[in-house]
């Protein structure tokens, strides 16, 4: 299985990106996490540039089928005035436009979010998981709040916290569980 | 003398009934805000009323037929924060009890939403029977109840500003049903 892990913020050392990258070591066995790093050249979304005559962006036609191929997602976001950062639903508008079809339909996604304060950007990742549903998503339960998140990384953005390193793993899990195909109800 | 209602007198004709989708409008409506109804279709059903003193009804729905007029928000509608259609591609209903009172039908059973199963109550008349130009024997009946949709986990909605909700739990069915006599 394949997890697309997308980081909402742009920052080079972002505490999110830094959560997004722990996943990548401590993905569950047979599970292949895999950083998506290009949210800023994603141009802003414009539906005469989706829509019109005019080429795909290069950067979207990528996006679309990195999200498109994967099986799962982990979208880390930040919190920037109670909500998501305007890159990250901008990639999201890009790939669920309605008129070719959500790229992220029926696509499972476990979603989790970074502050230095205390409260790991639960109100972001209430609204990510709206967004996201809207969308078509299928968004697994529960938040992974990471709070105080400068106490929780090393100066090299290393996530050194026992418990969060936990709690990301079991997150992971549940996503995993999410999205394994279920068979048909009958 | 008191009249009861009983399954013994004939109503729906003896036999078995094809519901026809094509003649037939399987509805529901949903008052948005709490001033405007919207109303979805299911096109895609197929079905089965057994006629005569013990009557009953059966079908089955194509979930990823589910409708309501408007392309962006049928997406949102077969998607997992409602119908979940990729996972559960079929609702079912099955009749436990059919009494008829002259042409007064009350139908009992179990309708299957998301693999929950709930029962539910619809209330309806039988219409009448008939040949239509092909020459086939058509019956039709009207049915129509209510349901909490929270019950089979439809459970998708928004605050709204006063601390109301955009959705009401309580959806209404409407099936307009034309069936034609099995050979």
């Amino acid at each position: 299985m394949n997890v697309l892990a997308i980081s909402g913020s742009l920052r080079a050392e972002s505490f999110n990106t830094a959560l997004a990258r722990a996943a990548v070591t401590l993905a569950p066995a047979g599970v292949v996490v895999d950083l998506y790093r290009g949210l800023e050249l994603l141009p802003p979304y414009d539906q005469d540039l989706d829509e019109g005559t005019s080429e795909t962006p290069a950067a979207v036609a990528d996006f679309r089928e990195r999200v498109e191929t994967a099986d799962a997602l982990l979208i880390v976001t930040p919190e920037y005035n109670g909500s998501i950062p305007g890159v990250l639903k901008n990639a999201i508008d890009w790939a669920s436009a309605r008129h070719r079809g959500s790229s992220f339909k029926n696509k499972t996604v476990a979603i989790a979010g970074a502050t230095t304060g205390q409260y790991g950007a639960i109100w972001a990742q209430q609204d990510l998981r709206r967004i996201l549903g809207i969308a078509g998503a299928r968004v697994s339960a529960g938040e992974l709040p990471v709070s105080t998140a400068h106490t929780r990384f090393d100066a090299h953005g290393e996530l050194v916290d026992p418990l969060v390193a936990r709690r990301l793993q079991a997150h992971l899990a549940a996503l995993v569980a999410e999205a394994a195909p279920l068979p048909v109800a009958a | 003398m008191t009249i009861v209602a009983e399954t013994s007198a004939t109503v729906i004709p003896t036999g078995t009934w094809s519901i026809d989708p094509v003649w037939s409008a399987l509805e529901f409506e949903i008052e948005k805000l709490g001033l405007v109804t919207v109303k979805g279709r299911v096109p895609g059903f197929t079905g089965t009323i057994q006629g005569g003193e013990s009557p009953s009804i059966a079908g089955t729905v194509d979930a990823s037929s589910i409708t309501t007029f408007d392309e962006t928000r049928d997406g949102h509608v077969q998607a997992p924060d409602f119908f979940d259609t990729e996972r559960y591609p079929e609702l079912r209903f099955e009749s436990t009890s059919f009494t008829t009172e002259r042409d007064e039908l009350t139908v009992q059973g179990n309708l299957t939403i998301k693999d929950v199963t709930k029962p539910v109550e619809l209330k309806g008349r039988f219409v009448g029977a008939g040949v239509d130009p092909y020459g086939n024997d058509r019956i039709g009946i009207e049915l129509a109840g209510t349901l909490d949709r929270t019950a089979f986990g439809l459970n998708w909605n928004a605050p709204l500003p006063g601390g109301n909700f955009l959705l009401p739990n309580e959806v209404v069915l409407r099936a307009n049903l034309a069936a034609v006599k099995a050979a």
